[in-house]
């Protein structure tokens, strides 16, 4: 199952600048406290971990539970050290995977 | 006299009976938030400061609540911020979100949206690079819980 990402990564920045990225994925994120109609419980099913690696070197790690909501939004920050490229990975439950990545040029 | 002691009795017998009927199956509490930060810091001790939660003191919508922590601190090479966790006292499970940063982090500023169930107060603890723990908590109302189409 693809899901939609947006990332956003200033394109351009001054070597040692501390840069925000935001990231945003479609996903549901069921938590599995809920019921359908018929009473029976919905499986949980939500994005359990999300990476971001910088150059191959990993900056941040999350680890999501059932308390982040729908389509997890999450910004953090890092050092832009070097031009190169931010390669964000997101696993979950059913084995859902989804990659992305960005760009950047340091100056 | 006897009368009326037998019916605050059976008063207090049904309706402590119809709460905990009430009382959903799933729910964190207060007492599971501390044994899941327990599970975090261990041993060590946990000190009020340097980490700023940020959350609306009033929620409309319990399912989408933007959250942002950020910890007072130099992020450098020998000082610099671990690991960030944030908990919450009365949805169904006790953790929120756990994050791991370095010292190439440049700022320990992180934002997401979460949800919350009930009016509660949501803490968050952060862990230096020299083993300290430090914490914030936030009190919310929510006017309209998640998790709760099913009720």
């Amino acid at each position: 199952m693809a899901a939609r990402t947006l990332i956003n990564v200033p394109p351009k920045a001054k070597r040692g600048e501390v840069i925000q990225i935001k990231t945003l994925i479609s996903h549901i994120m069921e938590t599995g406290f809920r019921h359908d109609n018929v009473g029976s419980p919905i499986p949980r099913d939500i994005i359990t971990s999300f990476v971001c690696t910088y150059n191959g070197e990993k900056i941040f790690e999350a680890t999501l539970y059932q308390a982040i909501a729908a389509n997890p939004f999450v910004t953090f920050h890092t050092v832009a050290t070097e031009s190169g490229t931010f390669a964000l990975q997101w696993t979950g439950d059913n084995g859902f995977t989804q990659e992305a990545s960005a760009k950047i040029t340091v100056e | 006299m006897n009368l009326q002691a037998t019916r605050r009795q059976f008063l207090a017998a049904t309706g402590g009976a119809a709460a905990a009927l009430m009382v959903r199956p799933a729910q964190a509490t207060p007492a599971s938030m501390a044994a899941a930060i327990r599970q975090v810091v261990a041993e060590a001790s946990v000190k009020p400061g340097r980490v700023k939660l940020e959350l609306p003191p009033l929620v409309e919508n319990g399912n989408t609540v933007a959250m942002a922590v950020s910890v007072e601190s130099p992020m450098t090479a020998k000082d610099y911020v671990k690991a960030i966790h944030v908990f919450t006292e009365k949805n169904p499970q006790p953790n929120v979100i756990s994050i791991k940063l370095g010292p190439r982090a440049g700022k320990a500023e992180i934002s997401t949206r979460v949800r919350l169930a009930d009016t509660q107060t949501v803490v968050a603890i952060c862990e230096m690079s020299d083993g300290s723990f430090w914490s914030d908590k936030v009190d919310v109302i929510i006017t309209l819980g998640a998790c709760l189409e099913d009720l």
